[in-house]
Order: C-alpha cells, then sequence, then structure tokens
C-alpha cells in the first residue's frame, strides 16, 4: 500500500495513452477505409485523402504526451518515484481531460473525416474548405490536453 | 452487427463523378446523329471495348456494369433485392408463357435478377417449384396452373405482377435502409395508381381490381380499387386525399408524365444520400441513379433512332441525381 501513489499516477498515465490512442486508433482506421475506397477509384488523391486520415491521429499523440509528463512527474523514467496517494490520484484526474476528449473526439474527427474524403472524391478543388471541418473537431481535443497539461505541471507544485 | 459500408461509399462517390448529368443529356439530346450519341456515350465510359450499337445490348452491358460494382463494393448483395425482383418476375413471366407455348425464351431472359433465368425456366418446364427461390415459388405454381386452366395471359401476368410487387415490399421491409423502403413504397404505389386507372378504362370488376393492387403504406388498395370500380374522377378525388396530390395533374395529362412524376419524385428523395458516409443508403441511390439514367438514355436513343423531336424527348426525361 506505500506505492498506491505511484499506482493512481500511472493509472493516469495509462488511461491518457489508452483511450486518446483507442480513439485515435478507431478514426485514423476509419478514415483509412474511406481512403481506400477512393484511392481504388483514382490513386491520385492519395497525397489529399491521406490528410484527412491524419486527422484524427493527434489524440493518441496528445495522450502519450500527458502520458509521458506524468510518467516523468511521479519518478517512474528517473528520480524518486515516492509520492503521496492524494498526489497520484491529483495526475489520475489530470489525465482523465485527455483521455476521454481524445476518446470521443478522434472518433468523430474520423467520422467527420470520413464525409471530407467523399467529399474531395467529388470536389477536388474544395480542398482547403473541407478539410477545415474534421479540423474543427480538433479544438476540443487541443482543450482538454491544455487542462491535462497545465494540471501535471502544476501538481509538483502543490503542498500535499 | 450493422454492417459497415464506409469503404463502398466512399468508391461510390467517386463512381457518381462519371453519372450523366443534365448538361450531357442535353448533349445528348443535341448530337446530329445516332452515332454521334453512341460516340458521347463511349466517350462517357458506356459500353464495353467492343462498341456495342444496338441499344439494347449496350444498356443491358450498364445495367450488368451495376451488379458486377455492387458485387465487388459489397460481399453480400441481398438488401438489393428489391432492384432485382422485377428481373425475376420478368424472367418467371416469360418462363411460364414459353413452357405454355412450347417455344424457346433464352432471348427474352433478363440477366440481373437473384437467380439466372435459364434456373427459373429449367424449374418451370420441369414443374419443378421447390427448385426456385422462396418468393417465386407459389406465384409459380400459381401462374403456370391460372394458364394452364384458363388460357387468360392477362390473368396470368396480373398474379405475376401483384407477386412481384408484394415481395418488394416485403424484402424492403425487411431492411433498414429509408432510401429502399421509399423505392418500394413509390413502385408499388405508382403500380396501383397505373393498375387502377388502366382497370377503370377497361371496366374491370371490384374483385379483379383487388386483385390486382398491392398493398401500401402510402395508398388504401381498397378505397383505391372502389375509386377505380367507379370513375376516373373518384381515382383523382382519392388521390387527391394521399400524398400524391400533386401527381393528379401528371396522371390527367398521360401515363408517361405519372411515371415521369414518380421518377422524379424518387430522385428528389435520394439526393440526400449524397452526403451520408456509412450507410447502403448511397449505394441503393446510385443504382437507382443509374436506372433513371439507363432509362434517359434509352429514350434519347430511341428517338434519335427514330428521328423524333427533341421536344418530345425532354417532356418525358426525368431528372437526374447529379
Amino acid at each position: 500500500m506505500d506505492n498506491l501513489g505511484i499506482f493512481f499516477g500511472l493509472l493516469g498515465a495509462a488511461l491518457a495513452t489508452f483511450l486518446a490512442g483507442t480513439g485515435s486508433a478507431i478514426g485514423v482506421g476509419r478514415a483509412g477505409v474511406a481512403a481506400s475506397g477512393v484511392l481504388a477509384e483514382d490513386p491520385s488523391k492519395f497525397g489529399k485523402v491521406l490528410i484527412f486520415q491524419l486527422l484524427p491521429a493527434t489524440q493518441g499523440i496528445y495522450g502519450l504526451l500527458v502520458a509521458f509528463l506524468i510518467l516523468s512527474n511521479i519518478g517512474v523514467l528517473g528520480g524518486d518515484p515516492n509520492i503521496s496517494v492524494t498526489k497520484g490520484l491529483l495526475y489520475l484526474a489530470a489525465s482523465l481531460p485527455i483521455a476521454f476528449a481524445g476518446l470521443f473526439s478522434a472518433i468523430y474527427q474520423g467520422n467527420c473525416s470520413v464525409a471530407g474524403i467523399g467529399t474531395i472524391s467529388k470536389r477536388p478543388d474544395q480542398f482547403g474548405k473541407t478539410i477545415l471541418l474534421p479540423a474543427m473537431v480538433e479544438t476540443y481535443a487541443i482543450l482538454a490536453l491544455l487542462v491535462s497539461m497545465l494540471a501535471v505541471f502544476n501538481i509538483p507544485g502543490l503542498n500535499l | 452487427m450493422k454492417k459497415d459500408y464506409t469503404y463502398a461509399v466512399a468508391r461510390i462517390r467517386s463512381r457518381e463523378l462519371s453519372l450523366l448529368s443534365r448538361q450531357d443529356i442535353d448533349n445528348l439530346i443535341n448530337s446530329k446523329s445516332y452515332d454521334d450519341c453512341l460516340q458521347y456515350l463511349y466517350d462517357k465510359g458506356f459500353g464495353t471495348e467492343e462498341q456495342e450499337t444496338d441499344v439494347s445490348a449496350l444498356l443491358s452491358c450498364e445495367r450488368e456494369k451495376i451488379w458486377s460494382l455492387m458485387a465487388e463494393l459489397t460481399d453480400d448483395l441481398s438488401p438489393f433485392d428489391v432492384f432485382r425482383y422485377s428481373d425475376d418476375f420478368h424472367n418467371l413471366k416469360v418462363s411460364v408463357k414459353a413452357v405454355t407455348r412450347d417455344v424457346n425464351p433464352f432471348g427474352m431472359l433478363m440477366q440481373n435478377g437473384t437467380v439466372s433465368g435459364e434456373k427459373i425456366y429449367d424449374a418451370i418446364k420441369a414443374h419443378s417449384y421447390k427448385d426456385l427461390p422462396d418468393h417465386l415459388q407459389q406465384t409459380a405454381q400459381q401462374a403456370m396452373t391460372t394458364l394452364l386452366q384458363t388460357g387468360d395471359g392477362q390473368l396470368c401476368d396480373v398474379i405475376i405482377d401483384t407477386a412481384c410487387l408484394k415481395a418488394i415490399y416485403k424484402k424492403a421491409s425487411e431492411t433498414n435502409s429509408d432510401v429502399i423502403k421509399l423505392y418500394a413504397e413509390l413502385t408499388v404505389a405508382s403500380a396501383d395508381i397505373k393498375t387502377a386507372v388502366r382497370c377503370e378504362k377497361t371496366g374491370k370488376s371490384l374483385d379483379f381490381i383487388l386483385d390486382a393492387l398491392a398493398p401500401c403504406n402510402s395508398v388504401n388498395i381498397t378505397l383505391l380499387a372502389k375509386a377505380a370500380a367507379k370513375s376516373l374522377d373518384d381515382i383523382f378525388n382519392y388521390l387527391s386525399t394521399t400524398s400524391y396530390a400533386s401527381a393528379v395533374d401528371a396522371l390527367k395529362a398521360s401515363p408517361s408524365a405519372f411515371e415521369k412524376w414518380c421518377d422524379d419524385k424518387l430522385i428528389d428523395s435520394i439526393k440526400p444520400q449524397k452526403s451520408e458516409p456509412f450507410t447502403i443508403g448511397p449505394l441503393a441511390a446510385y443504382i437507382i441513379a443509374r436506372e433513371n439514367e439507363i432509362k434517359a438514355v434509352r429514350l434519347i436513343l430511341s428517338a434519335k433512332l427514330n428521328d423524333l423531336d427533341s421536344n418530345a424527348v425532354n417532356e418525358r426525361l426525368r431528372d437526374m441525381y447529379v
């Protein structure tokens, strides 16, 4: 029970990576299926559909970033691994925004990318406008990343 | 588990680019000759490398392309059976008549049914109805018995046509696709209305009319049959109380104007599928759009062959999907 603080910290890092990564995998996979459909008919659109496919990948990277910061702060990557249970729980709480917002935003961004891929398969000249629509979903993943990072950065300074 | 059509829809989006637009149709109408029309169609990808010059061969090749694409896009074609049943029942009609008159039906069989026309003919010839798919068995037996006992070809046609509509409606009700349901609803309702008008004009009895109509949600066939047994005005009055009120003027004008109204309504209703990325809807819409396109090309080519006025063609042309 002495290491419960580390356990909660690790759980936070795992959730950030697992949930955000799962969302990205679903989103990128879904967009990839649609991209393959377009490429089967018109391989010249590879560059355009690839960008749409990659849009939902960022949430997984955000999750990884937050997980890395947590692992670094709790001493798993070096330094003193002794942190209190309260701080461990705080790291767990800090990981939740990017974990859940990452999961859902990546899935919905994937859906939006699929629709965008369908649009540019017919109107490639509208690429600039079409790419903005799934990119809007990214806003909420970035907001969640911001909150998670602010929390993770400031937890060590708390006197708990 | 709900089937995912993401890949298929993405491919269909690219294929929609090659659908004939209204401008293509205008160019076809304004072509100087039948050969110019054919050349325009070849340039648009119609036909095969052999460049078929016969209208039927060219368009039957296009219909086969639709179904080979669908077979490529999905491993299960059964959700699209509603579009293929008409070929099955056409083949059944041809087979029943060919067997009773001892003639060769092979040039008249359609190729895109759920089962091959030859198989239907063989089963009918051998009176082995159990070899037929479920949706044909009972109708085949009933049509064959009726034709053999009465020699009434029209009654035989009515039995098969009504069974076809019922089968389409039943199959559509089993799917989750609004497009397929709408297609079935409009197909059955418009066929019922056309049948009612035809029965009124030929003075058929109420019982005959009731047997010839297939039930659907948008038309009460009992009321429609009663109206058809009285007069055309009664049919128009009844339709004015349904969702087909705006079709009454077209129906008064001519049967072809009514058919155009129905096709345009269907095309208009499936247009939202252009922005649907995941479901079977865009695939069904593509099939409807291609069939509509084939119908338009057939009309234009026939008009070119017979030197018909382009205004007459324009009046009959349906709206296009793209």
